[in-house]
C-alpha cells in the first residue's frame, strides 16, 4: 500500500503554506478583494463593452494587470520605510522622468506626457504619483524634527508643487492629483492650519490667474481644449463634438442604464455617443450596461478601497506609513471622485483616468504598485505587533 | 471627507439610473435611431382611357431635423449661419423656413428648407454628412401635369399637411411631411390617392452616420383614380373656349349614367403652380378679378341668369300643370301687355303664331311670357325646377359647387326682410322673368347640364361623377363608379317628344335659332340658344344641347361670359366638344362644320 508523502493535515494546508511562501497570507485580504474585484470589472467591461478592435484592449489591459500584480506582490515584501530613506533618489528621479517627456515625449490626444519604451508607452506622471507620495512623506518625516514655522511648510509645499507645476504643461488631470497628493500629506503631517489656510487662499489665487487672467492678457497657460473641458461643464451644450455634448451623452448612458442595466442594448456606449468609452468615461459604460446594480458595485469597491487604506493609517508601525497610506488614499479617492463625478456630469472633464477600471498601462500598474506599498504597510504593521519592542 | 465625497457620488448615481432613468432610457433610444418616414407615392389621376392627368416625379428635400436645432439663441444663429452658407441663403430665410413650420406645420416636422435641391448640393452634403448632421436629404414626390393646364379645375393640388389638418381629420391618421388633397380630385379622392407612408428606422452613430437599418415598414403607393373624362372632349372644349378670349365654361355628361366627360372653365392656370411655394403675387393673380379669377370654377362654382335653355323646363312645369298642350297656339307679336307691363321679345323679334315645338324653334319669349304668368300664383315652375335639380348643388364628387336659385315669393319677401332697402315684392313680372330663365333664378353650367341630361335620358336625374374607377398601382379595378339617380322625373313621353323635336329643329331645321351653326352637322341634335342678360354687362351666351337625336346620349353645356347671343359664341364650342366625341364614336365623321358662318 502506498502512502502519500504528506499527512492530512499537510496535505489540507498546501494552499495556505504555498500563500505563506509568497507572503500572500500576510495581506490584507479585504483590499486584495477590493482591487482585484476592480479589475475584473475592468477586464469583464471591456471585453462586453469594446468590439473594436477586437479584444486588443482586454489582451493588453489584461498584462498590465498582470504586470501590475507581480509588481505590487514585490512591493509589498519591502519594508515600505526603506523608501523614506532613498527620499533623494526618489523625488530625483520623479522630476527627471517627468523632464523627459519634455525631451522625448510622445503626443497623444493633444497633450504630451508619455515616452515610448520598447513594448509599451509609459506615462512618467502616472507612477509619479506614488513617487511623489513616498518622497514628499519622507521629506516632511525628515523636516518635522526641525521644526513648523511657516518657512518649512511652504518648502514642503514647493518640493510638492515643483513636479506639480511640470505635470500641469502636460497633463492638467495628472496635476491635479499631484496638488491633492501634497495638500493631504501636509495636512496629514500636522501643519498648523494658518499654514493651511494661507496654501488654500494662494491656491484660489493661483488658480483665477491661470483660468481668468492670463487668458486674458493673451498668456494662456492652458490649451484651448482644457479650458473647453473646464468651463462646458458649467454650460453644457449640445453640439456635437464639443465637451458639454459628450458629458451630456455619458449621463444619457448612464440614466438609460437605470436599475439593472440595459446589457447588450448599451446602444449610447456601444454607438459611440459616449466619448471615450474605455479610459476616462468606462464608468458611464458599466452604469448604461449593468445599471445602478454593477454601477454601485463599483463604486462600493472603491469605497471598501478607501477604508482599508484608512484603516492602514493607524494601524501603521510608524508615522512615514501614516503618510504613506494617506497619500495614496487621498490620491485614489480624488481620481475616483473627480472621474466619476465627470461621468455623472457633476464635475468638469479633466481627463483623469478610473484607478484600475480605465483601460491604460501605465495608470494600472502605477496603482497595482500603489497597493502593494498599502500592503507592504499592512505586512509591516502586522511583523511590529508581533515583535512589539522593535520599532 | 471621504464618506462625504462616496455620499455624493451614490446620490447622484441613484438620482440619474433610478429616479430620472426612464427619461434618459428613452432619449438614448432616441439618440440611437433616427425615424424616417418614407413618403408613399401619390397614386395617378387618369381620364377615362388611361392617358395619365397626374403622376408623380421624384425630386430630392432638404430637411432639417427639429430635434437638432439647438435652445439657445447663440447656436441656433450658428447654425443657421452654416446652413444657410451652403444654401446660399441668408441665416434669416433660414430662421423664417424654421419659424414657419413651426408654426404651421405638425410639431416635430422637419423644416423642408429646398425641395428639387440640385445633385451638387445633394451630393456634397452626403459627403459632409458629419459637419451636417442635422440636415438630411429626403426622396419626395412633387405632382406633375403631363397635359398641361388641361383639366387643372377639376384635379386638385396636393399640400404638406399642416397643424390644423391633423386636428380636423383625426381618421386619416396623417403624419407630418405627408401630402394631403386640398381642392378637385385631389381632395375627393384622397384617401384613395393618398397611400401609406412606410417607416425606416435607420441606427445612427454619435456623428449621424447611418450603420444600420431597422425592420421598416414598407410604403403603400396610393391608388390610381380613372375619371370619366375623356382628354379629346376636354381639349376641344378648353381650346375652343380659350380661342373665343372670354370667361366662360363647359360640362359634357354621359345623359345615361351621369359620367362626367368633359368639364372646363376659362380663363385656366397651369396647375403645376402649385408645387412650390407661391408668392404673393401669383396668388393675387389666381383670384384677381380683373384677370378673370382663374382659379374659380365657373362650370361648377358659376351662378348664372341662363336664359333661353331653361324654357323646356318652364315648358314641362306648364304642361304638367295643364297650362297649356303641346298644340295650344300663341300669337307672338313681338311683344306681350301683361298687368299693364310690356314684355318684349328680343329686338321685339314677332314670331306670328307659335305652339309649342316652333316655341323652341324660334325661341319666342312671348310664349313663354304667357307660360310664366299662367303659372304665377301657384308652385309649379318652381317645384318642376327643383325636380330638375335646380337650387341646390348636383353632387359632383369635387369641392366648389354653388347651389343656384330658384326663386319664390316666399325667399323673396325673406330677403327683403333682411334688406328692406331693396324693396322689390313679388310680383307676377317675377314669375314671367323666371320662365325665360332670367330675373333671380340663377344656376350654374352643371345644374343645366345634369337637367338637360334628365330631359335627354326620359326623366332620371343622375348624380354627376367625375371617378369613373379606382384601380390598385398595377391597374387592377378596385372600385367602379355606378350612375346614383338623384330622382325619377316623371315625364310624359309625348311632351317630351314634342319638346326635343322643338329642341331639333332649334339646332337644325332652317329656321331654328342656331341652325347655322348646327345646320349642317353630320349627326342629327337637338339643342338650345340662350341669351342672358346681365346688368351692365354684354349678355351673355349659353348652349345646350343633347345628341344624337332622338336617343340622346351626351349632354353639352356651354356658356360664354359677355358672349352676346348663343349662336354666336357658345353653340361653337359645343360643336367642337361634339364633333370630338362624335369622331370618336365613329371613329369617322369628317371634318366639322361647326364654323360660325
Amino acid at each position: 500500500m502506498e502512502s502519500s508523502p504528506l499527512t492530512d493535515r499537510e496535505r489540507s494546508s498546501i494552499g495556505l503554506r504555498l500563500m505563506e511562501k509568497a507572503g500572500l497570507a500576510e495581506m490584507d485580504g479585504w483590499l486584495a478583494v477590493a482591487v482585484l474585484g476592480l479589475f475584473a470589472m475592468s477586464l469583464f467591461t471591456l471585453q462586453q463593452a469594446t468590439a473594436e478592435p477586437t479584444g486588443q484592449y482586454l489582451q493588453r489591459q489584461a498584462l498590465y494587470g498582470l504586470v501590475g500584480i507581480i509588481g505590487m506582490i514585490a512591493i509589498s515584501r519591502i519594508d515600505y520605510s526603506r523608501f523614506r530613506e532613498l527620499r533623494v533618489g526618489i523625488y530625483t528621479f520623479l522630476c527627471a522622468s517627468i523632464f523627459a517627456v519634455f525631451a522625448f515625449g510622445v503626443a497623444a490626444r493633444g497633450s504630451t506626457n508619455s515616452l515610448e519604451l520598447p513594448f509599451f508607452t509609459f506615462q512618467p506622471a502616472e507612477l509619479g504619483k506614488l513617487l511623489l507620495i513616498l518622497a514628499l512623506a519622507g521629506f516632511v518625516i525628515d523636516g518635522a524634527r526641525r521644526g513648523t514655522g511657516f518657512r518649512r511648510t511652504l518648502s514642503y509645499l514647493a518640493l510638492g508643487l515643483f513636479p506639480t507645476g511640470l505635470v500641469l504643461l502636460q497633463d492638467l488631470g495628472t496635476s491635479l492629483v499631484f496638488a491633492a497628493i501634497t495638500a493631504t500629506i501636509l495636512m496629514i503631517a500636522g501643519t498648523r492650519w494658518t499654514h493651511l489656510a494661507a496654501i488654500g487662499t494662494g491656491a484660489i489665487a493661483f488658480t483665477a490667474i491661470v483660468l481668468v487672467l492670463m487668458p486674458m492678457v493673451g498668456a494662456p497657460v492652458l490649451k484651448e481644449y482644457q479650458q473647453d473641458r473646464l468651463t462646458s461643464f458649467l454650460s453644457p451644450s449640445s453640439t456635437i463634438g464639443d465637451a458639454g455634448y459628450q458629458q451630456n451623452q455619458a449621463k444619457v448612458g448612464i440614466g438609460a442604464g437605470g436599475t439593472t442595466g440595459r446589457g447588450d442594448q448599451a446602444t449610447q456606449s456601444d454607438l459611440g455617443f459616449v466619448p471615450e468609452r474605455h479610459t476616462d468615461f468606462i464608468f458611464a459604460v458599466v452604469a448604461e450596461r449593468y445599471g445602478f446594480v454593477g454601477a454601485a458595485l463599483v463604486l462600493s469597491l472603491f469605497a471598501l478601497l478607501f477604508w482599508r487604506a484608512l484603516r492602514l493609517m493607524t494601524l501603521s508601525k510608524n508615522r512615514y506609513g501614516t503618510l504613506v497610506a494617506g497619500g495614496i488614499a487621498a490620491a485614489i479617492i480624488f481620481q475616483v471622485f473627480v472621474n466619476v463625478g465627470m461621468n455623472l456630469g457633476i464635475m468638469p472633464i479633466t481627463g483623469i483616468p478610473l484607478p484600475l477600471v480605465s483601460y491604460g498601462g501605465s495608470a494600472v500598474i502605477a496603482t497595482f504598485l500603489m497597493i502593494g506599498v498599502l500592503q507592504s504597510i499592512h505586512i509591516e504593521s502586522h511583523a511590529a505587533q508581533r515583535s512589539p519592542w522593535i520599532d | 471627507m471621504g464618506l462625504a465625497l462616496f455620499a455624493a457620488l451614490f446620490f447622484r448615481l441613484w438620482s440619474l439610473q433610478i429616479v430620472t432613468g426612464d427619461r434618459y432610457l428613452a432619449e438614448a433610444n432616441q439618440n440611437r435611431t433616427r425615424e424616417i418616414r418614407v413618403q408613399a407615392p401619390r397614386g395617378d389621376v387618369l381620364d377615362r382611357d388611361g392617358k395619365v392627368l397626374v403622376d408623380n416625379r421624384n425630386s430630392m428635400a432638404l430637411q432639417l431635423d427639429p430635434i437638432e436645432i439647438p435652445e439657445s439663441a447663440a447656436e441656433r444663429k450658428e447654425l443657421y449661419v452654416r446652413i444657410g452658407r451652403v444654401l446660399g441663403r441668408s441665416p434669416a430665410w433660414v430662421a423664417q423656413k424654421v419659424a414657419s413650420t413651426e408654426k404651421n406645420d405638425p410639431p416635430g416636422s422637419p423644416v423642408t428648407l429646398t425641395r428639387d435641391a440640385d445633385d451638387d448640393l445633394v451630393y456634397y452634403l452626403q459627403e459632409h454628412q458629419d459637419q451636417f448632421p442635422e440636415v438630411h436629404v429626403n426622396r419626395i414626390f412633387v405632382r406633375q401635369y403631363p397635359q398641361g393646364t388641361a383639366a387643372a379645375h377639376l384635379l386638385g393640388s396636393v399640400g404638406e399637411v399642416t397643424a390644423e389638418d391633423l386636428k380636423k381629420n383625426p381618421e386619416k391618421q396623417l403624419a407630418a411631411g405627408d401630402s394631403l388633397g386640398r381642392a378637385g380630385i385631389e381632395q375627393t379622392y384622397d384617401n384613395q390617392l393618398r397611400g401609406r407612408a412606410g417607416d425606416t428606422r435607420l441606427q445612427v452613430d454619435s456623428t449621424g452616420r447611418i450603420i444600420g437599418q431597422f425592420p421598416s415598414t414598407m410604403p403603400k403607393p396610393g391608388e390610381n383614380v380613372r375619371l370619366s373624362i375623356d382628354s379629346g372632349i376636354q381639349q376641344a372644349g378648353e381650346a375652343s373656349l380659350n380661342s373665343i378670349g372670354l370667361r366662360g365654361a363647359f360640362v359634357a355628361l354621359d345623359v345615361r349614367n351621369g359620367e362626367v366627360l368633359g368639364l372646363g372653365s376659362t380663363p385656366n392656370f397651369d396647375p403645376s403652380i402649385f408645387t412650390r411655394p407661391l408668392s404673393q403675387d401669383q396668388v393675387d393673380a389666381l383670384y384677381d378679378e380683373d384677370t378673370g379669377a382663374p382659379l374659380f370654377n365657373r362650370a361648377i362654382g358659376g351662378q348664372y341668369a341662363v336664359g333661353s335653355i331653361f324654357k323646356p323646363f318652364t315648358a314641362l312645369a306648364a304642361l304638367d300643370a295643364g297650362v297649356i298642350s303641346p298644340s295650344d297656339v300663341v300669337n307672338d307679336a313681338g311683344t306681350i301687355r301683361i298687368s299693364g307691363q310690356d314684355f318684349d321679345n328680343a329686338g321685339k323679334q314677332a314670331h306670328g303664331p307659335v305652339d309649342l315645338r316652333r316655341s323652341l324653334e324660334v325661341s319666342s319669349d312671348v310664349y313663354y311670357y304667357k307660360l310664366g304668368a299662367a303659372m304665377n300664383g301657384t308652385p309649379q315652375l318652381q317645384n318642376t325646377a327643383r325636380d330638375f335639380g335646380f337650387g341646390r348643388a348636383a353632387g359632383i364628387d369635387i369641392p366648389g359647387e354653388s347651389e343656384g336659385l330658384v326663386p319664390t315669393p316666399k325667399w323673396l319677401n325673406d330677403a327683403h326682410r333682411k334688406q328692406p332697402e331693396y324693396y322689390d315684392p313679388w310680383v307676377i313680372g317675377q314669375n314671367i322673368q323666371f320662365a325665360i330663365g332670367q330675373g333671380y333664378f340663377q344656376a350654374s353650367p352643371l345644374q343645366m347640364a345634369v337637367a338637360y341630361a334628365a330631359l335627354g335620358n326620359g326623366g332620371d336625374l343622375l348624380e354627376p361623377q367625375l371617378m369613373f374607377q379606382t384601380e390598385d398601382s398595377a391597374g387592377r379595378v378596385i372600385k367602379e363608379a355606378e350612375p346614383r339617380v338623384m330622382n325619377r322625373i316623371p315625364i310624359d313621353p309625348a311632351a317630351r317628344q314634342v319638346i326635343m323635336e322643338g329642341l331639333h329643329d332649334a339646332a337644325q331645321a332652317p329656321g331654328g335659332t342656331s341652325y347655322k351653326v348646327f345646320g349642317g352637322f353630320p349627326v342629327k341634335i337637338a339643342g338650345k340658344t340662350g341669351t342672358a342678360e346681365r346688368a351692365g354687362e354684354a349678355d351673355q351666351a349659353w348652349y345646350a344641347a343633347l345628341a344624337p337625336y332622338p336617343d340622346p346620349k351626351i349632354a353639352v353645356v356651354v356658356t360664354v361670359e359677355q358672349g352676346g347671343f348663343g349662336a354666336d359664341t357658345a353653340a361653337p364650342v359645343a360643336s367642337q366638344i361634339l364633333q370630338t366625341y362624335f369622331h370618336k364614336q365613329a371613329g369617322q365623321v369628317s371634318g366639322g362644320t361647326g364654323a360660325v358662318e
